[in-house]
């Protein structure tokens, strides 16, 4: 038992043996997916995919900082349209629009940061809000590039991509890279320090920490991994309209982060599987399917506050103890 | 567990997993109903239009005890939500998980634009009665995505525009809803209203959902022009008619407004503000042709209100659809040859009561009615038509060629003659 526990034993990058098992097993059965899965149930898992990408990076802020933005939708779209109009208009190769519309979403996410990081709490909150209003503002009014209300179409995928398995294995193995990265950022001496703002910003501060500036970086960290989504959308539905930078995107993103659970990282999956698979099977059945994942919503606040995986999470930990 | 026990067992799952996973992939056999894919939205900013599209193509399939060309028809009804990623979404579950023949629907011309984009990857044929956007019967043409009983956005201004010439305006004034439906409504009014001498004195362009339109009246009401032209859909319309009326410009300027604006989604719902009000547009509840008059008159009876755009196009839209099937033999399976159907049929019986045919662009040709709103008997207004322009062209007068040279009508361009 005791080498079980033990930290210090042969470590793949910081992660335990057992873990390193667990993930490889979670990416295995996913790979295997598409061979039992119809197209369009492969699509819904991409899709997945890409929303967990999106709302574990608002979990770096929101479980790890103690700031939940309600820009991120802004700063994912722009990286849609961004790489949409690359493509679609200039011509560029996918992966040079890609690579433009994760800098263009990291750009976009830096601004905010300088603006946002003073603040904390409902204010945070507000401001993201404003400044992702602003930029859902400009997709709908810059007609001449951004198409206005019609939005933009291209052809954004790579020729091998076309089939849904071959780019659903891809956006697998893009989500494994980017939350291997994401779940050693929040655990570096970086990703600590975060979470001692987190718990006490005074405190972190009168020990010499400058927190703007960690606040900044973690800001901007997170909005490369939304614009990495952001990108990886395009590519998914060669296609981009103001809604997708629009608020409701933003608390789409921050619901599956909730639903999840705030502070467990790979919860956002869960979460984001969760809300796609009701949004799909409910609005088949009734055209009130809001209505009935508001109720969701309220019952999983009630019963399961600390989301489905933080759920499960204490609910193990009681029955090992 | 011994092990052979175990592979037993493992054997049995593995079989009965594969046989699940069979009659997934596996797509639907080739006779059978035709299924066709209906996008509506039923929620969001275009909900009551939504509602109107979906008893269009109900009221049709009721009429024809759901068989088209010979064949039983499965309707699977899909919400877009008024939102193009909802919408693809929708589309992609109703081609692949519900293996349909053809989708047809969807209201705003960006939900309209996403499928449309998703379905050239396809091939399934797409049919959009309701959505405008120019460019689709124009410059950006799909095969596959067809406007049966629909029209393009500026294919009814242009002939407005002449009207307005002939009554003798010589400066109007537009105001319009700030996106490209309108842009596209209002550019060709503009630009057969200025290159035939007229002059546009301002135009205004305000954001979707206005509460308050005072600042535009109070300078349209400064500008002293001839008629004013309003571009309003939904509940904006409903606002505008009611503040024209109230600021008192009705009294003193007529009002000219895109077919939308008068359609009666939004007049059934307002009292005497909407008399008299100008409109061009292919359909005219209140027209007089027996045609028109009896379908106006079996809808009315069904579903207590006067039909609008949104229940007649759909209807008439699976009325095209059918005419071709039967054309066929109900073979919609051959996609190559329904689109090449499909394209060919000219439709007759619908409640237009006139032929009307596809162009080579694959826009309809319609006769557009002048109309004006007026009180019926009873008491409810509709729209009655005052003057025909036979066989519209979307293209107007303009040979074809040379129009898809200038650019799509947009704030910046809307074809405005300097003088």
């Amino acid at each position: 038992m005791t080498t079980l526990l033990s930290p210090n034993r042969s470590q793949l990058a910081g992660m335990s043996g057992r873990a390193t098992i667990i993930a490889g097993l979670i990416v295995a059965v996913a790979a295997c997916m598409p061979l039992l899965l119809s197209n369009y149930q492969v699509g819904l898992a991409t899709e997945v995919l890409i929303f967990g990408i999106l709302a574990m990076s608002l979990d770096i802020l929101a479980g790890f900082a103690g700031r939940t933005s309600l820009g991120h939708g802004a700063i994912f779209g722009v990286s849609t349209y961004v790489v949409v109009y690359c493509a679609a208009q200039t011509g560029l190769p996918p992966a040079a629009a890609f690579t433009f519309g994760v800098l263009a979403a990291t750009t976009v996410a830096s601004v905010f940061a300088l603006l946002a990081v003073r603040t904390s709490g409902v204010y945070f909150l507000l401001l993201t809000l404003a400044l992702g209003m602003i930029v859902w503002g400009i997709c709908l009014r810059w007609t001449e590039v951004t198409g206005g209300e019609n939005g933009m179409r291209g052809d954004v995928r790579p020729a091998m991509l076309l089939s849904h398995s071959a780019f659903y294995w891809a956006v697998l193995g893009c989500s494994a890279i980017v939350s291997f990265a994401m779940w050693r950022f929040v655990r570096s001496p970086f990703g600590l320090t975060l979470r001692g703002i987190r718990d006490s910003e005074s405190r972190m501060r009168s020990l010499g920490y400058n927190v703007p500036l960690h606040l900044f970086i973690g800001f901007t960290v997170s909005g490369f991994f939304a614009g990495v989504a952001g990108a990886l959308y395009a590519m998914f539905n060669s296609f981009v309209s103001p809604s997708t930078v629009a608020l409701a995107q933003s608390v789409e993103g921050v619901l599956m982060m909730i639903a999840g659970g705030v502070g467990t990282l790979f919860g956002a999956f869960v979460g984001a599987a969760a809300i796609i698979a009701l949004e799909n099977v409910v609005s088949a059945y009734t055209e009130r399917w809001q209505m009935v994942l508001g109720i969701t919503f309220v019952l999983i606040m009630i019963f399961a506050p600390e989301g489905i995986i933080g759920k499960l999470r204490t609910i193990l930990s009681r029955q090992l103890r | 567990m011994d092990r052979r026990v175990f592979l037993k067992t493992s054997t049995a799952a593995v079989a009965a997993a594969s046989v699940c996973a069979v009659p997934w992939r596996s797509a639907q056999a080739q006779a059978g109903p035709i299924k066709i894919g209906l996008l509506a939205p039923l929620t969001g900013v275009v909900a009551s239009g939504g509602k109107e599209m979906v008893e269009g193509v109900q009221f049709y399939l009721d009429q024809v005890n759901g068989e088209m060309g010979g064949r039983k028809v499965e309707l699977v009804t899909e919400d877009d939500a008024s939102n193009p990623d909802t919408a693809l979404q929708k589309a992609r579950r109703l081609v692949e998980q519900g293996n349909c023949h053809m989708l047809i629907g969807d209201l705003l011309a960006n939900t309209g634009l996403a499928v449309a984009n998703y379905v050239k990857g396809t091939g399934t044929p797409y049919f959009i009665p309701i959505i405008a956007a120019d460019d689709l019967t124009q410059r950006a043409r799909i095969k596959n995505v067809i406007r049966v009983a629909g029209y393009s956005a500026s294919a009814f201004t242009h002939p407005l525009g002449d009207w307005a010439l002939k009554q003798g305006y010589k400066k109007i004034a537009t105001i319009s809803q700030d996106y490209t439906f309108g842009h596209e409504q209002c550019g060709g009014l503009a630009q057969v209203f200025t290159e035939g001498g007229g002059e546009i004195a301002q135009q205004f362009w305000h954001p979707l959902n206005t509460a308050d339109f005072s600042p535009y009246l109070g300078q349209l009401a400064e500008l002293k022009v001839d008629a004013i032209f309003a571009m309003e859909t939904g509940a904006d319309s409903t606002r505008f008619v009611q503040q024209f009326a109230a600021f008192g410009l009705k009294a003193k300027t007529p009002l000219l407004m895109a077919m939308n604006g008068t359609d009666q989604s939004v007049i059934r719902t307002i009292g005497d503000d909407v008399e008299g009000i100008i409109s061009p547009a292919h359909f005219a509840e209140g027209s007089d042709n027996p045609v028109t008059q009896k379908f106006e008159k079996e809808y009315e009876a069904k579903y207590g209100k006067i039909p609008s755009l949104y229940g007649f196009s759909m209807y008439s839209g699976m009325m095209w659809i059918d005419a071709a099937l039967k054309k066929m033999g109900g073979k919609v399976e051959d996609r190559d040859a329904f689109i090449d159907t499909v394209l060919k049929t000219e439709l007759d019986g619908s409640p237009l009561g006139k032929t009307v045919k596809l162009d080579a662009f694959g826009n309809p040709i319609y006769d557009v009615y002048i109309r004006k709103v007026v009180k019926r008997a009873d008491g409810k207004f509709w729209n009655v038509p005052i003057q025909t322009y036979p066989e519209v062209s979307q293209f107007w007068k303009y040979d074809p060629e040379t129009y898809l040279k200038q650019p799509p009508y947009s704030r910046t361009f809307q074809g405005i003659k300097k003088a």
